[in-house]
């Protein structure tokens, strides 16, 4: 049915769009052309590392050609072979994606860690602040390359120990940084409005304080990511971290006597790391930058 | 007449450092009749949030009583209390901090009723929709978050919380001391209509003497954790019994004529003692313009000066 | 007639904003005299401390910038100085105090240090005589025990202390001008009360003018000679604080005025309000800011903004009602 209507009814102007906080801060991400530059380096290196075993199935272990040939001498091995004569390309392929899991990997645990117990210490305060921020210290007086050497020592140096010995040596600063917020956040009005209204202390916690104080969080796991993946790198160069795992910090501490007469060896996975990293860190500062509630009034 | 918030003897102390401790509220009494409004007026340090969060159960009772038209507020812990919670409810000082940030109008209004489990789940919504009618905002504004809003508008979504439990007791901490005069005085008629439609009782706390005076029946003023006077608003502003209730009026700025470039009002000397070391004695006598030697020494109680006026001063 | 020491005309300020630019300060114009306390009143965002730092040529630029207008100052154009011109201006003979005094003073360095190194500044004197003239000015604005207090940090003093210390430093090189804003809204009323009398009685004694950047109309009555009413970037009224008290012109300051609760008035009627809330400077229209909320907004508003039509001669307001108002002589 249409009906015509003739008699003119003033219509409420249409409410504004809801734009949330974090909606609020994409929109700043976005308008960052350096943060979004690390973006796409992160997508693109995290897209090399999921679709290139389709595209390029080669085994990184397997010796394909003759060792140390240069890129671009045999069409089917485009970044040429290293001193045990295994593919290149492969190579970066399977390291970055050991190297991105044990980054992700260890940021999480870093983040699960860190995040509990600054909780707790900064919601509570009093004594159980002291006891957590004593254990806490324990941790961060720690020599942290020293402390994973000696934990993939004594137990295996499988990925997952790397993983758990970079998280465990580096949760104390994400500790340091939760409780810092968290009581920022508790002495602000909607915590008590939360609490005048009977919400528990866990609901408080999880549901309203943690994610108010995600933001400076989501920055620290960013850039804790590209810390893990240097600390991998080194343990790997080092020879200590999983040998039956392709990854990019073995491949340079295995090719490292070559480097003079086959730069390819290390130069390519040095190269992967430098642009991971670098985009893991424009992204963090993307985001520190998006969080900040200075910047949006530009 | 039978009051429906009756607080006695209310002290919360505070430790601090060793040993000390601080005096926030120290021996606080009164009664707020139902339907009615006590303002408490007073300086920073006076202890007046602290009564009000006191009273709401967020701040911890070192000692005395709070009943709520027979529920015994100070007494009853975990289950007992939420379960009392929906019946007193507080309306924030800063419209900026009061509502989460991350949540939407909606569930901010919402959570009450979801947290104390409060009427039909899916009514709720609709009741949402009602209580922003009932403080003045459109409805449709329900899915933005709190920043798209002004600071008065704020001030009505945080109003709409607090009813959305349909409580006895609301308790107002500064709510317009943040807002421009314009928008202040928009929250106030509103504050004041909620309680000619619906009898809630009001207990507020401001440091403004025109905004008590304009909202409260009674006036309760305090000073360094206890209440120095207390009467009828009228009355009060009538006739001040207290030298610090005096001082008080007569330093808050008004528009008056004979006000006119003096440069501020009747001058106080000095700043409040340090409420961990407090005085034996009159706890205002060290600013007292009137103080006998024998303030210094024995501290004045509240007593009835008029036949609803009551002044904590030997010379009252 | 006194030559004044503070002569701002038409001055225009832009900020440019994501939501296009915005028209911060719009014609502003008014002079302070001698020993003058001008009042600048409005709510949040109307520009009044916006006013403050053009003045002292502290724009966040970018996205601030002065676009028109002149701001003279003892015959000098403050919108032609250089950066380091004017820095020898502020804190020496124009100086400031501003809301908080917690965090505008150093917490790492003494309060007499603060006010001995305010003084070296400017003044050029000898660490020695710096220290006492800091002490001589503690002293000036009724710290008790000057001496003492000198060495106390800021957070060792009450508020109402540290504000004091704010001016002292503020007086210590003897400014013509001191922009105070909004320098008692963190205190209580008692202390406000003493911050006021020390103010006014300053100015008295030293000639120094002030500008009082305040939201607050019963400070105005408290303390101005005379007052300029902001609203949306533009003075829409100006005139001694009596006239303009008592006789408000424009719709906006008499709606202002009466919106405030006041302890001499009926507390059972309801408080007169102004309905809707401050225009965002990015969306104004081409007629008077004040339109949307007016109750006596007709047609003619929404055409221009309106010029400021005089109701005494040094009264004046900016409505179209008041054109063609018979000017008492």
């Amino acid at each position: 049915m249409v009906a015509i209507t003739t008699v003119s009814t003033p219509t409420p102007t249409p409410a504004p769009a809801a734009r949330g906080p974090m909606a609020e801060a994409w929109g700043i991400f976005r308008r960052s052309p350096a943060a979004m530059l690390g973006l796409v380096i992160l997508i693109l290196v995290t897209l090399m590392t999921v679709a290139g075993p389709f595209l390029y199935p080669v085994d990184a272990f397997e010796i394909v050609w003759a060792p140390l040939t240069p890129p671009g001498q045999e069409a089917n091995i485009p970044l040429g072979t290293d001193n045990l004569g295994r593919d290149t390309l492969a190579g970066l392929i399977a390291g970055g994606r050991a190297t991105l899991a044990v980054g992700f990997a260890a940021a999480a645990i870093t983040m699960v860690i860190g995040v509990v117990i600054g909780s707790y210490a900064g919601f509570y305060g009093g004594g159980v602040d002291n006891l957590l921020m004593r254990f806490t210290e324990f941790f961060q007086v720690l020599p942290p390359l020293l402390f994973a050497m000696v934990v993939v020592t004594l137990f295996q140096p499988t990925l997952v120990n790397v993983a758990l010995a970079i998280g465990v040596v580096s949760w104390p600063q994400t500790a340091r940084l939760t409780r810092s917020e968290f009581r920022r956040i508790r002495t602000l009005e909607y915590v008590s409005a939360m609490r005048a209204i009977g919400a528990s202390n866990s609901h408080v916690i999880w549901r309203v304080i943690l994610p108010n104080a995600l933001p400076p969080l989501i920055v620290s796991a960013t850039l804790t990511i590209g810390m893990a993946i240097l600390f991998e790198a080194g343990l790997s160069f080092l020879g200590l971290s999983d040998p039956n795992v392709m990854s990019w910090g073995l491949m340079i501490g295995s090719g490292r006597q070559y480097l003079l007469d086959a730069w390819w060896v290390v130069t390519l996975p040095g190269l992967m790391i430098f642009l991971t990293v670098l985009g893991v860190s424009l992204v963090g500062d993307g985001l520190n930058d998006a969080f900040n509630p200075r910047m949006r009034e530009r | 007449m039978n009051a429906l918030l009756s607080v006695r003897d209310l002290k919360v102390h505070f430790p601090v450092g060793k040993g000390g401790s601080i005096h926030a509220v120290d021996g606080v009494s009164f009664d707020i009749p139902r339907g009615k409004t006590l303002g408490i007026v007073g300086e920073s340090g006076s202890g007046k949030t602290t009564t009000a969060l006191a009273v709401m159960r967020l701040a911890p009772i070192t000692a005395g009583k709070v009943d709520l038209d027979g529920t015994p507020v100070s007494s009853i812990e975990g289950e007992e209390l939420r379960k009392a919670r929906p019946r007193f409810q507080m309306v924030f000082q800063d419209p900026f901090s009061s509502l989460n940030p991350r949540d939407r109008v909606a569930s901010i209004i919402r959570q009450p009723m979801d947290l104390l489990n409060l009427g039909n789940p899916a009514d709720r919504d609709l009741r949402v929709e009602e209580l922003l009618q009932q403080v003045g905002l459109r409805p449709e504004l329900k899915s933005l978050y709190p920043h798209q809003f002004s600071g008065g508008q704020r001030q009505r979504i945080g109003l709409a919380r607090a009813l959305a439990t349909q409580p006895d007791l609301i308790v107002f901490d500064e709510p317009v001391s943040a807002l421009d005069v314009a928008v202040q005085a928009q929250v106030l008629n509103l504050i004041r209509r909620l309680q000619r439609e619906t009898g809630l009782t009001y207990l507020f706390i401001s440091h403004d003497l025109g905004v008590v005076r304009h909202i409260c029946d009674e006036i309760a003023v305090m000073y360094l954790g206890q209440v120095v006077e207390e009467a009828p608003a009228a009355e009060i502003f009538a006739s001040p019994r207290h030298p610090y209730t005096q001082a008080l009026i007569a330093a808050a700025p008004s528009l008056a004529p004979e006000h006119r470039r003096r440069g501020g009002g009747a001058k106080l000397q000095g700043d409040p003692p340090s409420p961990i070391n407090l005085p034996k004695g009159c706890r205002f006598a060290s600013r007292c313009p009137i103080a006998i030697d024998h303030c210094r020494h024995v501290p004045p109680e509240l007593r009835p000066i008029t036949e609803t006026q009551m002044a904590a001063c030997h010379l009252a | 007639m006194v030559e004044p020491v503070l002569d701002i005309r038409n001055l225009k300020v832009d900020f440019a904003t994501r939501n296009g630019v915005a028209h911060v300060l719009d014609d502003i114009s008014f002079t302070v005299e001698p020993g003058e306390l001008l009042g600048i009143v409005g709510e949040s965002g109307c520009g009044k401390s916006m006013t403050a730092l053009s003045i002292l040529g502290l724009i966040p630029s970018p996205p601030g910038k002065i676009v028109g207008g002149s701001i003279n100052f003892q015959g000098r154009d403050l919108t032609k100085l250089s950066q380091a011109e004017m820095r020898k201006i502020r804190g020496g003979d124009i100086a400031m105090i501003f809301q908080e005094p917690m965090t505008s003073l150093n917490p790492v360095f003494t309060c007499g240090e603060q006010i001995a190194e305010a003084v070296r500044l400017h003044q050029g004197v000898s660490p020695k005589a710096a220290r006492a003239r800091a002490v001589e000015m503690l002293r000036a604005v009724g710290i008790p025990e000057p001496e003492m207090r000198a060495d106390a940090y800021p957070h060792q003093l009450s508020g109402g202390m540290r504000q004091r210390v704010m001016i002292a430093m503020a007086l210590s090189c003897e400014p013509k001008l001191l922009i105070a804003d909004e320098p008692t809204t963190a205190l209580d009323v008692t202390v406000q009360a003493q911050i006021f009398g020390l103010l006014d009685d300053l100015r008295r004694r030293t000639g120094t003018a002030i500008i009082l950047i305040t939201h607050d109309m019963g400070a105005i009555a408290e303390m101005a000679d005379k007052v300029a009413v902001m609203y949306a970037g533009r003075v829409i009224e100006r005139g001694p604080a009596d006239a303009v008290l008592d006789d408000p012109g424009h719709p906006y300051t008499r709606g202002l005025l009466a919106s405030i609760p006041r302890i001499d008035a009926d507390p059972d009627a309801d408080l007169p309000e102004i309905p809707g809330i401050v225009p965002a400077l990015t969306d104004l229209g081409r007629g008077c800011a004040f339109e949307p909320r007016c109750k006596l907004a007709v047609d003619r508003c929404r055409l221009a903004q309106p010029p400021h039509f005089p109701m005494s001669s040094d009264h004046s307001a900016a409505c179209i009602h008041l054109e063609g108002r018979v000017i008492p002589a």
